[in-house]
Order: C-alpha cells, then structure tokens, then sequence
C-alpha cells in the first residue's frame, strides 16, 4: 500500500478571482514558465491564501486563460483565474500582487468571479497587436501590408523545437493597417487584429510574410505588443473579456475606483495607411 | 556609466534564453554609479543559470551593496551565441545588474568553484577589453580577483589575475573595498603597483606578481619566494567565526529564468572535519562553524518572506552533522506545516539518523529519493579514503530507508582512488545487488530501485590526497565498463539498478588545472584561442583540444596528474597556507596507505591538523539548548480579510 498524505484535504475553493497582468519593457523576454514561476512566489510573498490540489505535490489553483504572448513579445493584456481557499478584497490583492512582482510584470486588474459565470475561455477568441517597426517608412509598411491582404493565403515557415513547420499567416489576420509612430518617419506601426487559431499565428509569422510578400525587412527587429485579447463582435472589434465579471461586481470595483481598460479600438480588414 | 543595454537589446531576440542577460531579478541592486568610491564586478564563470543561485556570489553582491562606498553588479558567462554577436557589435562583458561594462569596474572578482571556468574567465576579460595578462593591464583596467575553493591554487591562472583570497569573502571583500577606497581618495598613488602592493601587504591577498617561482632541472619547483619587501612568504586562508554575525544573504535573488536550483538556501554550518581525505572542501574550510538553531529559524522566515520560494535548502557539507539538526528538522517541519513549503536536507552520511531526518523532512510530501555516498567500493578503500562505512551499516541503512516509503536510493561513488583495484569497484556491484535484495524484502515490493552514479577522483591541493597519483582516464574507463558489466550480470536485480558515470576525460583536465603551476597557463590560453569555452559542460568540452593545446605548448599532462609526488617536493601551492600543516597532511596520506582511520576533532580529541592554532580559530557547535517557535506565515495584510 503506498504511503497517503495525513492530515485532511485541502481547502475548498472560497474565491475565484480573475487577472489580467502585463509583460513589459525588459521583462517581455520572460517566457511563460518563467512568469508561472514568478506568478507562485508573488503569490507566496503576498501572503495570499492559494487554494491547492491534494496529494503529495500540491500545486496553487492558477489557470492561463487565452493564448500566452510569445518570449519577447510584450502584452498589455494576458489573463488567468486563480482559486482562493479564503474570500478576499480584489483591489487589496491586486495591489498586494503587483508590489510582489518584479518590476515589468506588472498585475493590471482582479475581478471577482460571481457563480454561474461563464468561463473566461469562451470570451477570448482574439487579439490585438501593435508592432513597431523601426527603420521601416508606413508607406513601404502600407504597400506590403496591401500586397499581404490581397492574397488569400501567404505560407511561412516557423522554426521549432520539432523542426521547420509551415503555416497560413494570411487566413487568421481579421484585421490590418500601417501607419508611422507619431512624430517619428522612420518607424512605422502595424496594428492587427489576428484570430487564436491552431496552429497560433503569431506576430513574427505576419513580418515573415510581409517579407514573403513584399519583401520587406526591418534592419532593426520589430518590437511587438499584444494590446488586448477578446471575442471578435460584428464589427471586428474585441470585446473586454473581465467585462461581465465586472458589471456582476460593481459595488466592490466603485468603493475602490479600480481600473479599467478602454474598449480596444481595432482596425478593420483593408483599412488605409492614417500616417 | 552609461548602460549598455540599447545595443544589446535588439540582439536579444536572436539568442537563447534571453532572460538570462535582462537582470531585474527580484532582490537585485542598482546603484547611483556615481555617489560610491568602489565598484565590483562579481563574475560567477559559467552560465547564469548555474551561476545565478551560487551562494558566495549572492553574499558579497549584498554585502558590498550595504556599504555606502561600495557597489556590486553580477555578470555571468554569455553563451557562444551571443558571445559571436557581442564580438560582432562592438558590445563588451557587461553585468546583468546595471548591463554596465564590466571594463569600467574598479574590481573584477570571479567567484571559481571549480577549474573548469578558467577559459570563460578568458572570455569576460577579452568580451570587457581587459588584456588576458595582468603584466599587460593599466590604470583604466579592474583589478581581476580570483575567489572560490580553486583560489587555493591559483598558480595556473596566475598570469590572468592580480590577486587571489583565499577562504571566506565576507571581511576580506570588505577590507580590500576599504584599502581601495582609501588610495583612490588618495588620487591613486604609484597606480595598479601600488594598490596591489597594499593589498598584498595586508596579508590576506595573494598577488602573483610579488612571488617568483624557480624550477629545478627536471621541472620540479624548486622555490617560490617573495619579490618585494614587505610581502608575507605564505598567504593565509580567511575565516569568518561567528555565522550568526553574518546572515547572508538575506535577501536572495530569485531569478525569472529558470536555474539550477530552483531554493532558497541557508548555510547551517561552514567546515567539516569528517576528513575524507578526497575532499578538499573539508580539508580547506576548518573548523567548523555552526549557525544556531535560532539565526537558522531567522534566516529561513525572513528569506521565505522576500523571496516566495517554496523550497528550503538547509545548506552545509553534511548537513546531518550538525548539532541540533533533529530540533531544527522537526521545528521547520512544524512552523510551515501545511504551508506548502518543503525542506531539503542534503546530506548523503549513510546511517538510519539520516533516514529519520528525511521522514521528518518529508512526513508530508512524496518520497521518492534518498542519497548516500559510500564513496569507495570496498571496505579496505574506504578506510584508505576515510569513509568509514560497513557494508552491514550501508544494507541495514537502505532498508530502513525502503521500509520507510522511499523507493529510490542513489549510492554515490568513486573511482581511480588511490591504492584502488578493479576488485574494489567490482565490489560495488554486489553491493548494489545486496541493496535491492534488502530492499525488496524491506518494502514489501518489487517496485524499488537503486543508482548507482560513479565519478572518477582527482587528487586536490591542501588534501592528504595532494601527492597521489591520479588514474588515467583508460584505467577509469575500464573498470566503469567492467562495473557496468557486473551489475548486468544478475538480470533480475540488474534491471532494478540504475548506472550514471562520467568518463575519466575531462577529470584528467580538471587534474591537470587543479595541481598545475604557472606553466600550466599557456595551455588554458591556447585552449580559449583554439575556441575552449564552457569546459564543465559536456556538449562544449574538447578533451583533444586540451591534449592537443598541451602538447603545443610543450606541456606535459601526465607529469601532473598521473605521477605522484615525494614527500619533499615543493608544491605549487605550498606558500598559500591553508591552515593544515603539511607534515600533517604527508602523515594523513600515509595513514591512507596503510589504511588507517582518522577520528572527527567534534568528538574526540584535537589530531593536530594545524588550522586552529595556525589560523587563530576554533570549533563552534552547540547545542544551543532553544528551540524554535512557531511563528505566523501569512501577512496579517491580506489573511484579516478572509
């Protein structure tokens, strides 16, 4: 008979509580292990009294929720779902949280998970992108972006850990324009709207089709931040997946004045060069 | 001083584990470059990932932070690929703290564990833009200081560095900040010569270039003596007494990127006079010193509390000595019962009070391996290296371990130890075959295991072993084969056993850079030309290209290793004082060789080792007779709300 942990379960589940947290400046080479890792020690810091899983190796209840950015891409908007094994103020604990974390990722908002809610995994069918691409003209940047949006499917290669793979960058893309960074000419700026879809198309497989397209290759690497993630509704704008979360809960987030990100404007498919 | 982190952040995206060079870890410092006197550069000479947790780098990065005339930043080796692209930019060695370049550094202190590093020291101070030679610096480069167990012969790097301390960093880092801090106040007076002249002149710093070393015809040292007046003839090891005075670190880095060991550790006692006469950690670092069971309990809360690990390491060279080790097992097991924090002992004496230390430790968490180390194969070979272990001990001990839910046991070895045969390592078969017997009967099961892992011996200065003849890499290799082959040979309790080994290869180089001399450089300088980096990872390490560097520079490998020394032989590193006398070592060795065993000084009376009265220390052990009390572990701040 193998040995059993003594003592009685771990406690139930009190509090759910839903988080989005940004990667930013230095801290967007953090891979997402890394940040898991970093996430369980603040956590721990914090003080915050984690629900567990029994047995011998307990983990924390955290789970990720939407596709994970890249290692060296930024984000504005990552989430995941923690359970608590006690009821907790959700502004205190953001605020607990985030002086827990090294500086660069950063715990932007908590909400409360009111029962019967649906799950955060169904709100998040999309993303946001903004792309700098130093060195490139918005012109050169608008003309390969036409040339990629003209083609109905634009194949590039990947490299992973299993060796090369090819993908369709063009399919996912819902929505695409260029533009240049205000008041520098020499940087422009790719905003997109991409569909989370098997295999991922990332930023990188976008740039490597604009090369594949056009040609078009930044001397500089580009930097790319993920802006949002949401459902995509009818007019190819991303909905705010801690919105109905927040509407069930808003006495807690008025007493505290939390934040609460803008509705992502996002472009639509074909739109023009603004710069 | 401007960082250069803008030039090397668009290369980040092209190498692997970026996050390795971006700092920002949890802990870490960064100072006003400007508003101290004394800035360090502390290198830990290998990856970041196996140089992040090293705990003597953690201690003097926050020591020298505290001080307000001071600052210190962590560099690490760089990867060959972002090594090719730094080449490529123009973009020096820089530290992961401040991405400063450690060129503009007043002190360049490399942290050496093991030999193996010197060619990626070689690389820093080439990537930084300071000559490999110290005869070549100026005044605009850092001082190079050596530290680590390896400082205690430095003589094959001796070219490379300016100085060297040996012993523990903590007062000596702190006075040679002082020394500096006072001559650049002093407008640097008489330069690099000057300043180095000082530090030698303390008597805690080894500079190589105040002592010349004379051969003899047939290669042998003849002499090694001081250039200028006023340097000691022999330089002596730093001890610090007292561990409770020093709890560092106390705030430990918790990297983001994942490394080596993913704990926080706490050092629960320095030294060991077990006296395996292989180990050279517990010949350098007498006497031992223990942290009391209440600093250790401090230690422990305070750095959980700023760190978040869900790991403790209760660090020494065997932990289980340690005078009140059941008190503060059983008091950390309570204090964070239930608090998702596990404990971690490493400790591999092969006895049932071990066992019970690791029942304790894990009374709540999975069991799944326990480790001892035996060391030598044969009862005769563990007298010979001071290991006394019964066969009968080693079988009861497994299967108490087996009885008590563990499933797994690791048996750590040696081989080419001196005076060994092939029957002394053939015996480990049989032992290991006698272990799953015992412990399949002890458990109740089938289902155990046992593994065997066995590395071949290299003889270290300041040990009893210092005179031995290492074993040729061929003679290593093909006792491990035919070990391999015994084990094999009982099917049934073949298959339950687990065998690990390393090749005799690369510990023949680490003999060679271990007992080597100043000639020994220019075969670690033409093994950095030749590519040499990273030399204690097996997929970088060239035996052919060490072998071949040697016989380039007309340096002979086995007249280092394989050949053992006479009892009047001048050692490389006979004027760097240790604290152990050496006729005490020459009578230890013979000890060895008529197979003679050696009492712990904790126990029984002094044996005349030489360090305490040499070095003005003495042992420090409890029991302190307290114990620990239970404290809260979660923040009032958030847990009133529950």
């Amino acid at each position: 008979m193998a040995r059993q942990p003594e003592g009685p379960p771990p406690p139930p589940v009190a509090q759910r509580v839903r988080m989005r947290y940004a990667k930013r400046g230095r801290l967007r080479f953090t891979s997402h292990r890394d940040f898991t890792r970093a996430f369980e020690r603040a956590l721990r810091r914090a003080g915050v009294p984690m629900a567990y899983s029994a047995g011998f190796t307990p983990h924390p209840k955290i789970s990720y929720v939407g596709s994970v950015a890249p290692t060296g891409v930024a984000s504005e908007a990552e989430y995941l779902e923690v359970g608590l094994a006690s009821v907790l103020d959700v502004d205190r604990l953001r605020a607990a949280l985030d002086v827990s974390l090294p500086d660069g990722l950063d715990l932007l908002e908590c909400v409360e998970v009111r029962p019967g809610s649906d799950a955060l995994a169904d709100r998040i069918d999309a993303s946001a992108w903004r792309i700098e691409l130093p060195g490139v003209a918005a012109a050169d940047l608008a003309a390969a972006l036409d040339s990629f949006l003209a083609a109905e499917r634009v194949e590039v290669e990947r490299l992973t850990k299993a060796g090369r793979k090819q993908l369709d960058a063009r399919a996912a893309v819902v929505g695409a324009s260029a533009s240049a960074a205000p008041g520098q000419d020499d940087c422009a700026i790719l905003e997109l709207v991409v569909r989370q879809v098997t295999p991922a198309v990332r930023p990188d497989d976008v740039l490597a089709a604009l090369r594949a397209v056009a040609g078009l290759v930044p001397a500089v690497p580009p930097r790319a931040t993920r802006l949002a993630q949401g459902r995509l509704d009818g007019g190819g704008r991303l909905t705010d997946p801690l919105a109905p979360d927040r509407a069930a809960d808003i006495p807690a987030t008025e007493a505290a004045g939390g934040p609460r990100p803008e509705g992502q404007a996002v472009p639509s498919v074909g739109s023009t060069p603004s710069g | 001083m401007e960082s250069v982190f803008p030039l090397l952040e668009p290369l980040l995206p092209r190498v692997q584990k970026p996050i390795q060079y971006v700092g920002g870890e949890l802990n870490s410092t960064v100072k006003d470059w400007d508003a101290v006197t004394v800035r360090w550069a502390l290198m830990y000479p290998d990856a970041y990932e196996v140089g992040l947790p090293n705990q003597g780098v953690m201690i003097l990065y926050e020591l020298l932070n505290e001080r307000p005339d001071a600052l210190a930043e962590r560099t690490y080796a760089v990867w060959p690929d972002l090594e090719a692209l730094l080449r490529e930019h123009g973009i020096p060695q820089f530290t992961v703290d401040g991405h400063r370049p450690v060129g503009a550094f007043d002190v360049l202190g490399v942290s050496f564990a093991t030999e193996l590093g010197y060619t990626n020291m070689l690389t820093a101070l080439d990537l930084a833009g300071i000559p490999l030679s110290a005869a070549d610096r100026g005044p605009q480069h850092p001082l190079v200081i050596a530290g680590g167990h390896a400082a205690f012969n430095p003589e094959p790097i001796a070219e490379f560095i300016d100085a060297a301390v040996l012993g523990d960093g903590e007062e000596a880092a702190g006075e040679i900040t002082s020394l500096i801090a006072e001559w650049k106040d002093a407008g640097s007076p008489g330069g690099r010569e000057e300043i180095l002249y000082r530090l030698a002149r303390s008597g805690g710093v080894y500079v190589p270039r105040f002592y010349d070393v004379d051969y003899l015809p047939d290669g042998r040292i003849q002499r090694v003596v001081p250039n200028r007046t006023g340097v000691p003839h022999r330089v002596h090891k730093r001890t610090v007494m007292d561990l409770d005075g020093w709890p560092y670190p106390k705030q430990p880095l918790v990297p983001l990127a994942e490394s080596v060991h993913e704990r926080m550790s706490v050092e629960i006692f320095r030294g060991c006079t077990r006296g395996c006469r292989f180990c050279q950690a517990g010949m350098i670092t007498r006497p031992v010193r223990e942290r009391s069971i209440t600093g250790i309990g401090e230690m422990v809360q305070r750095g959980l509390d700023s760190t978040g690990f869900e790991e403790v390491g209760l660090l020494s060279l065997s932990s289980a000595d340690h005078s009140e080790i059941a008190d503060i097992t059983r008091g950390l097991a309570d204090r964070y019962e239930g608090t998702n924090t596990s404990l971690s002992l490493p400790s591999t004496r092969v006895d049932a009070f071990n066992v019970d230390l690791a029942n304790e430790l894990s009374r709540n968490g999975r069991r799944s391996g326990l480790t001892f180390a035996p060391e030598g194969g044969s009862e005769r070979l563990r007298r010979v290296i001071n290991k006394m272990v019964s066969r009968e001990d080693l079988i009861r001990t497994v299967s108490t371990a087996y009885a008590s839910g563990w499933r797994q046991v690791k048996l750590y070895f040696m081989c080419g130890l001196p005076t060994e045969t092939d029957e002394d390592v053939l015996e480990i078969a049989s032992m290991a075959h006698e272990v799953i017997r015992a412990g399949r009967e002890a458990a109740g099961t089938r289902d155990v295991r046992c593994t065997v892992s066995i590395g071949a011996f290299v003889p270290k200065p300041h040990t009893p072993f210092q005179w031995a003849a290492q074993a040729a890499p061929d003679v290593v290799d093909a006792r491990l084969r035919k070990l391999r082959d015994a084990i094999q040979a009982e099917r049934s309790l073949g298959r339950a056993i687990g065998f690990r080994y390393h090749d005799g290869q690369p510990s023949l180089v680490e003999g060679l850079l271990s007992r080597g001399d100043r000639r020994v450089a220019a075969v670690i300088r033409r093994v950095w030309a030749d590519g040499g980096r990273f030399d204690g990872w097996s997929e970088h390490f060239s035996y052919s290209r060490w072998m071949d560097a040697a016989a380039a520079v007309g340096v002979d490998v086995g007249w280092y290793t394989t050949r053992e020394r006479g009892e009047n032989e001048v050692l490389p590193w006979d004027h760097l004082d240790s604290g152990l006398d050496k006729e005490w070592l020459w009578a230890d060795w013979q000890d060895a060789l008529s197979e003679e065993e050696q009492d712990d000084c904790r126990w029984t009376p002094c044996f005349d080792c030489g360090v305490c009265p040499g070095m003005g220390t003495e042992i420090q052990v409890g029991p302190t007779g307290q114990t620990l009390l239970p404290m809260p572990t979660v923040r009032p701040a958030l847990a009133s709300n529950g």
